[in-house]
């Protein structure tokens, strides 16, 4: 029975299996997970299952509603082939919220990484050399002063013609778009990250790799970087979601993509018209967008508590 | 503390300086041409004829600077002429609008109105929803009232406004008849009957813009009350036998509210992004559709004005959080 007991407490644990224990244990981080990869799975694998291209018109089963409604109304057009309804050209709207699904995720996906990177790496040199601190926060802040909405509603306009005539309509729009959320929502993490940087500069395991002469790029590397993992991290989240709700609104006031290219946001933004007969087609992408938010918002809670070895402890 | 308000005076010169001469070169160095729209029969010559009474003829650093100059000079004098019936401005040119060739800022006065009521107001509701959740949450922290309000929080921070605003529309103007899903704003205050159709109206897009500020602070609410409530101090208060009323309401609170005063400060100019696309989904004519009907059309001095407008809201109330800040908390010291 000791032996047992041994062989339990003598198992080697990581500090990622701790991180994974403590996520476990907060409920709406493991449910905003699941939906995340659930949602995840619905775009990226949905279409090869659900073969129906979205863009295809079909006019003559246009404005078919959700199948769902026949419950309530039975004189509800509806058709097995089209279970959440088509839209005023006939496309399927299934197949187009997967579709839709798939660039607001790849953007917000994009859009993060790149704040990140902008933001980490501004961090970092900020925090580690002096030199450079005054200059960057100076920046940062001055960034930080800017009314972002505007201006990246500014950008949109202005860039969208060249860009699209350079890359093709897709590509140029996708790239501005991502462009745009990224530079304007690093900050937060360079502070964050400038914070911790400078708290870790002082420890001990800094000076002793430092008096054995590790350069400053690997010291950074090494030593530093994966030090600020931890609210990298929780501020991947909220950067995921943030640049989700700020494609959907760039789509909704008419700056993102073209119509004929389907985002959760444009999807909703071309429905509202027509929200009075058909409120679905408003509710579907809205709830995806929504929920997909609430969920990479509660993931990130549920990281916070987890990275953070005073709560994980317990 | 005077210096310190004096130093950041001085300092938030240069920020704007810095954030009118990005707006500018943005607009600048954009291949958008405002004469883009114009008919392709117009010949070449009338065309660099109407780019110049445009005032698009100069190169940057001449128009950089005369923009700052009708900015800060010439419109401020404008205002002082027009309450006080002098005449500084003397005729001066004032910031003409591309689109309807009347100055922007005559513009940005009639719009103004009503962005102020619905933004407004729903700050003042959004703030006063807060307060209490806030102070609920903390004080019975992990109650069901406090699952709920964070599941709340959430959602105010996850539901993007032109999902709850169309949401909204559906639910009550589609479905249940009970509000106008389209804000009036010609709509004139004069009896009973009309006061409450501009509150029925106002609901809804006060409502959308409230969540959001519920959400942000009530959790800034929540965090410094329980922040407080476990500090030496009310153990004391406690101890000395006063009721728990006094010691929350009074003690607690108190010392809780000087982030958060802070934090409402900074949250009004992220108020007014909001706003941007709230009116678009009620059709309020205000400031944020101003913007975007503008940005359309390639108006460029209207985009420059009303985007330095909003920097300049923004740089404003980061000086107030932070001059607040200090009067507030006696352990603050800036010098």
């Amino acid at each position: 029975m000791t032996n047992d007991t041994l062989d339990m407490t003598a198992k080697p644990r990581s500090q990622w299996l701790d991180v994974w224990d403590q996520f476990r244990t907060h409920k709406g981080a493991v449910l905003g997970l699941g939906f995340l990869i659930f949602i995840t799975l619905f775009c990226t694998i949905g279409p090869l299952i659900w073969d129906v291209d979205a863009g295809k018109l079909n006019i003559r089963n246009k404005n078919l509603r959700p199948i769902y409604m026949a419950l309530f109304d039975s004189g509800a057009k509806f058709s097995w082939g089209n279970p959440m309804g088509t839209d005023n050209l006939g496309r399927d709207i299934m197949a187009n919220i997967m579709q839709g699904g798939r660039i607001s995720l790849a953007v917000g996906w994009t859009a993060m990484i790149l704040a990140l990177l902008i933001g980490t790496t501004v961090g970092v040199l900020a925090g580690y050399f002096r030199r450079l601190d005054g200059l960057l926060m100076r920046f940062t802040d001055l960034v930080l002063a800017l009314p972002l909405l505007p201006l990246l509603l500014v950008m949109m306009l202005l860039f969208r013609d060249p860009l699209r005539s350079a890359f093709g309509p897709e590509q140029g729009i996708f790239i501005l778009i991502v462009t745009g959320i990224g530079i304007t929502s690093w900050m937060q993490t360079a502070r964050i990250v400038r914070g911790d940087v400078m708290a870790l500069k002082e420890r001990e395991f800094v000076l002793a790799a430092r008096s054995i002469g590790t350069p400053a790029r690997r010291m950074i590397t090494r030593h530093l970087l994966p030090n600020v993992m931890s609210p990298i991290m929780v501020s991947a989240t909220l950067g995921l979601a943030t640049a989700i709700i700020t494609e959907s609104a760039l789509s909704f006031l008419g700056l993102g993509f073209p119509s004929d290219f389907p985002t959760w946001g444009k999807i909703l933004f071309d429905s509202v018209d027509r929200m009075m007969s058909f409120p679905e087609r408003v509710i579907w992408p809205g709830l995806a967008i929504s929920l997909t938010v609430l969920s990479v918002n509660y993931i990130g809670d549920g990281l916070r508590d987890a990275l953070d070895p005073r709560i994980r402890g317990l | 503390m005077l210096t310190f308000t004096i130093r950041r005076l001085l300092l938030s010169i240069p920020t704007l300086l810095f954030i009118a001469f990005v707006i500018f070169m943005l607009l600048e160095l954009a291949p958008g041409d405002p004469m883009a729209q114009m008919p392709l029969t117009i010949p070449p010559e009338v065309k660099e004829k109407m780019r110049l009474a445009l005032g698009l003829g100069e190169p940057w650093w001449v128009r950089f600077p005369l923009w700052l100059k009708q900015f800060f000079i010439v419109e401020p004098q404008y205002w002082i002429d027009a309450i006080f019936g002098t005449n500084f401005a003397d005729g001066a040119q004032r910031i003409i609008s591309f689109q309807s060739r009347s100055p922007v800022f005559d513009t940005i006065a009639q719009r103004m109105p009503q962005t102020l009521w619905v933004v407004g107001m729903s700050y003042i509701v959004g703030v006063l929803i807060a307060l209490p959740i806030g102070i609920i949450s903390a004080y019975r922290q992990y109650s069901v009232f406090d699952q709920t309000g964070t599941f709340i929080s959430m959602i105010g921070f996850s539901v993007p406004p032109f999902f709850s605003g169309v949401l909204l529309i559906v639910i009550f103007s589609v479905q249940l008849k009970w509000l106008p899903s389209i804000y009036d704003t010609t709509h004139v205050v004069t009896s009973w009957d009309s006061f409450v159709f501009q509150l029925r109206q106002m609901i809804m897009p006060v409502m959308v813009l409230a969540l959001q500020t519920t959400a942000q602070v009530s959790r800034y609410m929540r965090a410094s009350m329980l922040d407080n409530l476990s500090q030496d101090y009310v153990r004391t208060a406690r101890a000395k036998g006063m009721s728990e009323s006094t010691v929350v309401m009074k003690h607690v609170l108190r010392n809780s509210m000087i982030p958060v005063v802070t934090v409402i400060a900074l949250g009004i100019p992220s108020i007014f992004g909001g706003a941007i696309i709230t009116e678009q989904i009620f059709k309020v004519n205000g400031l944020g559709q101003l913007l975007i009907i503008a940005l359309q059309g390639n108006d460029i001095p209207m985009v420059m004005t009303i985007t330095f407008l909003l920097a300049v809201l923004i740089v404003v109330m980061n000086l107030i959080a932070d001059i607040l800040y200090g009067v507030l908390d006696p352990r603050i010291r800036y010098d």
